[in-house]
């Protein structure tokens, strides 16, 4: 592999930092840009990604750039969430055109092609538009359409979407399944049987490297979209045990009806809105649907395309997972 | 709801890509054409079309009442890229132009005047649905007529008719519609005759569909043709179109070009009768009928892949009509030797196992030519089909080879198949006479199995069979002889058909293969195979035992049945021999005389051989493997199951003498030559016999698919097992192919999941089976248990099965009970258990409905 130099947006959080490390271990040259400093061992760049001057100075002199930068979860109101997930795309879009990047890997989310049902062994969908309230995935579907229309000849442009992304010292989907089993608060949608995929934080990680080398002009994956998951979907209820049994927790969780999560996910959005919170909210309609029917995808246009497989299993992950809170506690 | 609305001559606005799009049609197959009639007057025609550039053949569909072109929908989809397919709006239908009323012979002519404007070129094969039918028809004829130029290729016909068939009624909806002041009501001042026939079928037709199909019919005023169609149909001779569609009726049976009839069963309208009629008009006609499907057949399965399939086979190769071949040879004795060369033999023919009764061979002949006699005195002919509804016993027996010897095809379909399936089979048999018990024939009557058919009682046979009349020729190794049914263990039961010789050459191997001589005696606990006696020229017998139940067969019956007859051989279901183990006490000391012990028609346990070998310490136990279409294929003893050990799957033994096994791969093209695959690799197993069946009654695709060519010509049947060969020549089954499970990577065989989870402490059935899209498949585990709560198995039993399974097990789920077949209660149904699980695993309640 040649070596290069990658622009990272967004650099602060945990996949992007992992790629991040990732990317050095095998000797590339990275550069971030974040509006914070990252813990990452590398040259950052403060400031907004939708500062375009300051994304194009960023990127001058590198061949790539991986677009994390984002911002996640219920919070916020649509101008915010437009802000920075339309207008930050455009910005690095824009500074991948003034420059001489010649590879853009775009971090989208598989929620930019969901419209509320179970995902059964699906292909990355084409984004939709047109949502009412679900600021999140409506402005990642802008964004990601934005940045597959700008896949050119001089530009390839991959998208990524990495669905529900684990490990050591992730808060959202590790950090909230623990401190909810630690106070007793531990729920399951539905039966628990809906069959999830998840990802293993050294899979996303790998494969947005994947997805960086195998961004060259005249490829099949430029501007086409991924959905990267471990390819091992498993009941819901086996693996919120399975990461709370690694916590050192032994719980058996409570089952709460799909629909009464649903609606209650929808109350505390709404109560969450109207006392502009600025912490995310226990339960969203989002997640309440997300826990109970099922969501896992095709592993073949990834591999096929970027030659990419996942690179650790989610039983080897869930040890890791142990380990780490051993570790740590 | 109803309106009057004004006659106009102007078409409904023409659907937005958009709507198009919504409905499955590509907007570009949409177009208008300006068609100069010989009414004189021009109308504007919408017609949808998709063809490559060079097309092999032009499709002309013709829609009937009320739909338009959209029906054909799905023909542009899938023939498109190669056919030109062109689906016209008739005049006053669809998206085309209103006009007055067009009585049939005009819409003949009109059909005529479209198609020479869209310039058709090369040849040319009309699809037609309901009224579409005689339309299509009588411009198929006149084409046909055209000795010069004449370019038909083909004709298919869905659901249609061009008379009212002899014997019955019209159409009681139809006629009901087309009574006088009523058809303007329900056709055109209200949507009844839209909706309604969309009714017909049910959940079948999709909302989206729904909207297409009533988008041409919204207005009152789109609607006078469609209550003049109604009205245009002739229950009376004086009808101004009875003459020109009796003429359409009359010319069909001069139609030479390959024809195809594809029918949906479930149509209250045009029904079986139609079909039949038709069939008589064009005995050369291939015949698909989809048993679940109703009116608009075409809308609710995919009749588009059956014509695919039968366009390249029959209108582009022109191929001979596939058969199980070779037929067996012609001086094979027929079925009934025996029992004439045991003519004057005073010993046991049959002992009924309820009476004791003793029917000597002597009586049995006379009882068989008498029935053989009394048929043909009562107008059966040769190839007539005679659906045969008795108990095991020695009247089935007589009747069975009564029939043969008089030439009729039996229909003989066991209570295995449970009430409704023993209706729905005689009723695509097309059976013109019923021999039954009283209460077998008023079923039949009550419940119309057999609709125009006679129904004759077996005690007034016997009668008639006392009367001594004279024997019709006995039909050859080459004539029709039986209508057997499948167990319906993975979807419809399937009607087979088998000739005189493959019955013949069947007996002629069980006879080799088991050394049956004629000091043999033979007790059938598998009710059907008590026929086999009488052909074999032994003396038989049925224990007492409820033939829809033969898992109650007790070790006292079977010992009752073996003294009576003094019997040499047992033949018992797997079903059956579990309960004569557990029921046997050890005094059964009578099993010692058995010199064999043959089970079958499902996979025999292990365990249930070794008890049974316990029970009859001189017997060999054999159990042949082996389908209703072929059996025996394959034939392994107990000692060889011991020698075969475990292994990938359950092993069934080598090859029996005169058949041969081929392993194809998975997914087999019918369309190709079949390529075998070396030895070792899994695979469907495919066979080649003397006894393997002629093929499948009314199902010409099913039947093309199951009977794959090898490129020297032969033709081979498909099993629906997957297997392979070991090295030492052993066929091995995996499971059915419909159960493969298709994950990422190689396809994964149900079988030897099942064998290795069963094997572990404590579980008695699994079902393997996959979830998800074909290609990324995930495996699940279901173990039966009745003692844990249905769905997700605990931690323990997850991790005891994925260290037994050597793929990945996306999840391991417990049930109180799996489905299994009626006939032989052993066969599991895993695709109703992967509909389930898919359910439960994607979030969503689901009840086991088994």
């Amino acid at each position: 592999m040649q070596l290069v130099k990658v622009l990272v947006t967004g650099a602060s959080s945990l996949l992007a930092r992992r790629t991040v490390e990732a990317l050095l271990a095998r000797g590339d040259e990275v550069v971030c840009l974040q509006r914070h400093e990252a813990p990452v061992d590398t040259d950052q760049v403060l400031g907004d990604v939708r500062d375009e001057a300051l994304v194009a100075d960023a990127a001058r002199g590198c061949d790539a750039i991986i677009h994390a930068a984002a911002k996640v979860g219920v919070v916020g109101s649509w101008e915010q969430f437009r802000s920075i997930n339309v207008d930050g795309t455009a910005s690095v879009v824009a500074a991948a055109a003034s420059t001489h990047v010649s590879r853009l890997v775009h971090v989208s989310t598989p929620s930019v092609a969901h419209s509320g049902h179970s995902i059964v062994g699906a292909a990355a969908d084409a984004p939709f538009i047109g949502r009412s309230g679900a600021w999140y995935a409506e402005s990642k579907a802008l964004g990601e359409n934005l940045a597959r229309a700008a896949a050119s000849d001089d530009l390839a442009v991959v998208t990524i979407r990495p669905h529900l992304v684990w490990g050591p010292g992730d808060t959202q989907l590790v950090g909230r399944i623990v401190d909810r089993a630690r106070s007793g608060r531990l729920a399951l949608v539905g039966n628990g049987a809906a069959l999830i995929d998840t990802t293993y934080i050294d899979c996303a990680s790998s494969a947005l490297v994947a997805a960086l080398d195998a961004a060259v002009p005249g490829a099949a994956c430029n501007g086409r979209a991924y959905v990267i998951a471990n390819g091992e979907p498993r009941p819901i209820r086996e693996l919120v045990m399975g990461i709370c049994r690694a916590a050192g927790i032994e719980v058996t969780p409570r089952s709460v009806p799909l629909p009464l999560a649903m609606a209650a996910g929808g109350v505390i959005e709404r109560l969450w809105n109207v006392r502009r919170a600025t912490t995310e909210p226990p339960l969203t309609r989002f997640l309440a649907e997300q826990l109970g029917t099922a969501h896992w995808f095709d592993p073949r246009p990834a591999r096929d395309d970027l030659g990419w497989v996942p690179t650790v299993t989610i039983d080897e992950g869930l040890r890791r997972l142990r380990d780490w809170f051993r570790e740590s506690s | 709801m109803v309106s009057r609305s004004p006659r106009s001559d102007s078409a409904p606005r023409r659907p937005t890509a958009a709507q198009f799009r919504r409905w499955g049609v590509d907007p570009l197959w949409s177009r208008v054409v300006e068609v100069p009639s010989s009414d004189g007057s021009t109308y504007t025609w919408h017609v949808l079309e998709r063809s490559p550039e060079a097309p092999i053949a032009t499709i002309v569909c013709v829609h009937g009442n009320p739909t338009w072109s959209f029906y054909w929908r799905s023909l542009l989809e899938r023939l498109g890229d190669r056919y030109r397919v062109i689906a016209v709006d008739q005049l006053g239908m669809g998206f085309s132009q209103r006009t007055a009323q067009r009585p049939f012979a005009q819409r003949v002519t009109d059909l005529g005047d479209v198609l020479s404007v869209l310039d058709l070129s090369g040849p040319v094969v009309t699809v037609a649905h309901d009224w579409g039918g005689p339309i299509s028809l009588g411009w198929a004829l006149d084409e046909a007529a055209r000795t010069d130029t004449c370019s038909l290729a083909g004709v298919v016909l869905c659901n249609t008719g061009v008379a009212v068939p002899a014997g019955r009624k019209a159409p009681a909806l139809i006629r009901l519609a087309a009574a006088g002041p009523l058809t303007d009501f329900v056709g055109r001042r209200t949507r009844i005759f839209v909706d309604g026939t969309l009714m017909l079928s049910g959940k079948r037709v999709a909302r989206a569909a729904r909207d297409g199909y009533r988008a041409p019919y919204r207005r009152a005023a789109d609607r006078y043709a469609v209550s003049e169609f109604v009205g245009d149909v002739p229950f009376t001779p004086a009808h101004p179109s009875a003459a020109a569609i009796d003429q359409v009726a009359q010319d069909l049976r001069s139609l030479t070009v390959p024809t195809l009839l594809a029918w949906g069963a479930r149509d209250p309208v045009f029904n079986d009768d139609f079909a039949l009629d038709l069939a008589a008009r064009v005995p050369h006609a291939d015949k698909h009928r989809f048993p679940g499907m109703g009116h608009l057949v075409v809308e609710e399965t995919d009749v588009a892949a059956l014509i695919d399939g039968w366009l390249s086979e029959r209108v582009l190769h022109a191929a001979p009509v596939v058969r199980a071949e070779p037929i067996v040879h012609a001086e094979t004795p027929p079925i009934w030797a025996a029992i004439e060369a045991k003519r004057t033999d005073t010993s046991a023919a049959f002992v009924d196992g309820g009476t004791g009764t003793t029917t000597s061979f002597a009586a049995f002949h006379d009882r068989v030519m008498g029935v053989a006699g009394a048929l043909a005195a009562r107008g059966v002919k040769p190839g007539d089909r005679v659906a045969v509804l008795v108990q095991p016993g020695v009247d089935l027996l007589s009747t069975a080879y009564g029939c043969w010897r008089a030439g009729a095809v039996t229909v003989i379909a066991d209570r295995g198949l449970g009430l409704r399936g023993l209706g729905a089979a005689v009723r695509a048999a097309d059976v013109s006479l019923v021999i039954g018990a009283p209460k077998a024939l008023a079923a039949a009557r009550t419940m119309r199995w057999a609709r125009g058919a006679e129904l004759l009682s077996v005690s007034a046979l016997s009668k008639l069979a006392a009367l001594g009349s004279r024997l019709p020729p006995a039909p050859k190794a080459g004539d029709p002889a039986a209508i057997l049914y499948t167990s319906g263990a993975t979807g419809p039961a399937k009607g087979v058909r088998y000739r005189h010789g493959q019955m013949a050459a069947q007996r002629d191997v069980l006879a080799t293969l088991y050394g049956i001589t004629e000091s043999d005696r033979l007790v059938a606990a598998f009710a059907p195979f008590a026929l086999y006696g009488p052909a074999f020229g032994i003396t038989s017998t049925i224990p007492n035992v409820d033939v829809a139940a033969p898992g109650t067969l007790t070790a006292d019956a079977l010992a009752a049945a073996v003294t009576s007859v003094d019997a040499t051989i047992v033949f018992a279901s797997p079903a059956a021999l579990l309960n004569v183990n557990n029921t046997a006490n050890g005094r059964h000391t009578v099993f010692s005389k058995l010199r064999l012990v043959l089970s079958a028609g499902a996979p025999v346990p292990i365990a249930t051989l070794r008890a049974t070998a316990a029970l009859c310490p001189n017997a060999e136990l054999h159990t042949p493997y082996g389908m209703t279409e072929c059996l025996p294929v394959a034939d392994i003893d107990l000692t060889a199951i011991d020698a075969a050990g475990a292994g990938n799957g359950v092993c069934v033994g080598q090859p029996v003498p005169g058949v041969s096994v081929l392993i194809a791969p998975l997914g087999l093209d019918a369309d190709r030559a079949l390529e075998p695959l070396p030895a070792g690799t899994t695979g469907e197993v495919v066979v080649r016999a003397p006894w393997v069946s002629d093929g499948y009654n009314q199902l010409w695709r099913t039947e093309h698919e199951a009977r794959p060519r090898t490129s020297d010509g032969r033709v081979w049947h498909r099993s629906g097992d997957v297997g392979h060969i070991d090295t030492h020549g052993r066929l091995w089954i995996e499971g059915r192919s419909v159960h493969v499970i298709h994950a990422d990577g190689n396809p994964i065989t149900p079988v030897p999941i099942e064998v290795a989870v069963e094997a572990l402490d404590g579980i008695a059935k699994v079902a393997a089976v996959g979830v998800g899209p074909t290609g990324c498949q995930q495996l699940v585990v279901v173990v039966q248990d009745a003692q844990r709560p249905i769905g997700l198995a605990d931690e323990v039993l997850i991790e005891r099965v994925r260290a037994a399974v050597p793929h990945a097990v996306a999840a391991v789920i417990t049930v109180h009970t799996l489905p299994v077949d009626i006939r032989h209660n052993t066969k599991i149904d895993r695709t109703a258990v992967a509909l389930w699980a898919s359910e439960i695993l994607a979030g969503h309640r689901a009840r086991c409905n088994w």
